[in-house]
């Protein structure tokens, strides 16, 4: 549905997208994701005809954002970082005006007007003058707009920024409601909005690709091994921290065992495997065999945020790493 | 030409739920009617002495009264103009809704024309009242219309080529004032070339002369058709549009 291959986009001084390739299949919720400034608005505005790219090509629904800027015109619904709309106008007459502009027929405009109005949850605005609104039934009208010729192809431009938390989950329920008949590329730099909901990500830093998998996948190939942590209890009160451990330890494909908290009774040990084994069965059985009480035992997920730390900081931390080991080497 | 109509539709919408439209209506409105009652009234004082010294042929009311408020029309459009253009691109680049027109299946011609459309029509509109208050002489004498019909025509090419023009200064910047400011400055400036033709007679001059829009108004304002001005308006109006095609396409390239 998307396909990226080798874009650039040179500014005038600046290096804004350093040869990004990806693709995006039909029906898909792709993340893109990345600090400010990582140019995400700017691939997004290559990828809506804004913008022209320095070198390398994109493709919408087979054509070409260069060659058939029109053809992929049509297939787009674009919300960008500023919903574009004209305050003078009401909402209703805004929308109607936007359909003819995307090329709809009247007869069905003003049925689909309404249909997006209702979808979108602005039909108790819909004659207001939009200058009159406030930046959630703003954004909301933005996205309006975006869906009212029933794209292929929807790109948002951070589409969840100025609304409350009650709007940002209805917007995030719309937009994965969308999904499906809708391929969607939407933007933004709050990491929890990804993890809700889309399949995908791709993270831009500083123009350049960092990491593009599904979120699943990407978790885990950050990860490597599997981590869990187990909260154990001593029937008779007395728990031997140091037995535990040396048990734990000796369980196949354990590499590493953490105390994390210790309680009257009972402590909690991260348990890390080996890469590519999963443990949680043999410490069960483990810690059950030797008469203690298993009363909690859960892999530990690594967030998506810390991937994106991880990802966008790893120069930095690169270079610290090598200072730190200078300094070892003195001391 | 359906998505010309679109963008034409809107934006004269927005003239007039705005209330620049009404603003410029009315402040032409008050001018030319101080310049039709004036010249009314001249006219008046000058027939009255022809009578009082015995008669002759009276005086010609097409070239006494019609042709100077004509030409008054034709300046005081050069003021309005800057108004009629400097948002019509410079507030979209502004609030952003050039990303929504930008990203429309729509040719970048078809919004320029669309735009240059409506501000004609609020141009036809406010020259509308010059018209309005010159058909009160046909209630009292008998002007020749068709002179009259000529001078309109004048005024409508005139305004067209400088609303071209402003159209593209527009597109250049996203502060509206500014696009008001250089407009004014650029018409102000094809208004008075033709000053030069008054000390020099050299061919520089001459062509210096002739770029001014009023050297060519003058024709029509006679009730005079002539094919070089009238090419001359529509290759100024032609060369204004291709100007802000030429510059949208480069908001692309230069972002």
């Amino acid at each position: 549905m998307i396909k990226v291959e080798g874009l650039s986009k040179r500014y005038a001084r600046t290096l804004a997208v350093d040869d990004i390739s990806f693709e995006v299949e039909k029906g898909q919720i792709v993340g893109f994701l990345g600090p400010n400034g990582a140019g995400k608005t700017t691939t997004m505005r290559v990828l809506t005809c804004f913008l022209p790219p320095t070198s390398g090509t994109a493709k919408i629904s087979g054509f070409d954002v260069l060659e058939q800027a029109l053809e992929v015109k049509r297939h787009i619904g674009y919300l960008p970082e500023t919903p574009p709309l004209y305050p003078d106008m009401e909402v209703q007459d805004y929308l109607t005006f936007v359909g003819r502009l995307k090329g709809l027929s009247s007869s069905d405009l003003a049925k689909r007007v309404l249909d997006v109005c209702e979808r979108c949850a602005i039909l108790d605005v819909k004659n207001k003058l939009i200058g009159k609104l406030s930046k959630g039934y703003r954004q909301r009208v933005g996205l309006a707009q975006a869906i009212l010729h029933n794209p292929d192809v929807l790109i948002l431009d951070e589409p969840t920024s100025g609304l409350d938390p009650k709007q940002i989950i209805e917007t995030r329920e719309l937009i994965r409601s969308l999904a499906g008949d809708h391929t969607i590329i939407l933007s933004t730099h709050i990491l929890s909005e990804v993890e809700h909901s889309c399949e995908r990500v791709i993270i831009i830093n500083q123009g350049k690709l960092v990491a593009e998998d599904t979120v699943v996948n990407l978790t885990n190939r950050l990860r490597g091994s599997e981590s869990v942590a187990v909260e154990i209890a001593a029937s008779n009160g007395n728990l031997d921290q140091a037995a535990v451990r040396q048990r734990l330890e000796q369980v196949a494909g354990v590499s590493r065992v953490v105390l994390k908290d210790t309680k009257d009774n009972h402590c909690v040990f991260e348990i890390e495997s080996l890469q590519g084994r999963s443990v949680r069965a043999d410490v069960a059985r483990a810690i059950v065999s030797s008469g203690w009480d298993l009363n909690e035992l859960r892999p530990v997920g690594i967030s998506l945020e810390d991937i994106f730390l991880q990802l966008t900081a790893a120069e930095k931390s690169g270079k610290a790493e090598l200072v730190e080991k200078k300094v070892e080497v003195k001391a | 030409m359906r998505n010309v109509i679109v963008i034409f539709k809107k934006e004269l919408n927005s003239y007039f739920t705005s209330p620049i439209a009404y603003l410029l209506l009315a402040i032409f409105a008050v001018i030319f009617g101080f310049f039709f009652y004036s010249a009314l009234r001249f006219y008046l004082e000058q027939t009255m002495f022809a009578q009082m010294r015995g008669g002759g042929a009276p005086i010609d009311v097409n070239e006494w009264v019609i042709r100077p408020l004509l030409t008054n029309a034709s300046v005081i459009g050069l003021f309005l103009i800057p108004m009629i253009t400097m948002r019509l691109y410079a507030e979209e680049k502004r609030s952003g809704t050039i990303e929504l027109l930008m990203t429309s299946p729509v040719r970048d011609l078809e919004i320029i024309l669309g735009k240059w459309l409506a501000a004609l029509v609020l141009y036809l509109c406010i020259i509308g009242i010059a018209a309005l208050n010159i058909s009160i002489l046909f209630a009292f004498g008998h002007p020749d219309w068709k002179p009259i019909l000529v001078g309109f025509f004048g005024l409508l090419l005139q305004g067209g080529c400088l609303l071209a023009i402003g159209i593209f200064i527009s597109t250049m910047t996203k502060n509206q004032i500014i696009a008001g400011g250089a407009t004014f400055a650029v018409c102000l400036m094809l208004w008075v070339l033709d000053w030069v033709s008054a000390y020099d007679q050299s061919a520089w001059a001459k062509v210096i002369a002739y770029l001014s829009v009023v050297t060519h108004f003058d024709p029509f304002s006679k009730g005079v058709l002539d094919s070089k001005d009238i090419v001359f308006y529509c290759s100024m109006i032609f060369f204004g549009l291709f100007l802000t095609a030429r510059s949208v396409e480069s908001l692309r390239w230069r972002a």
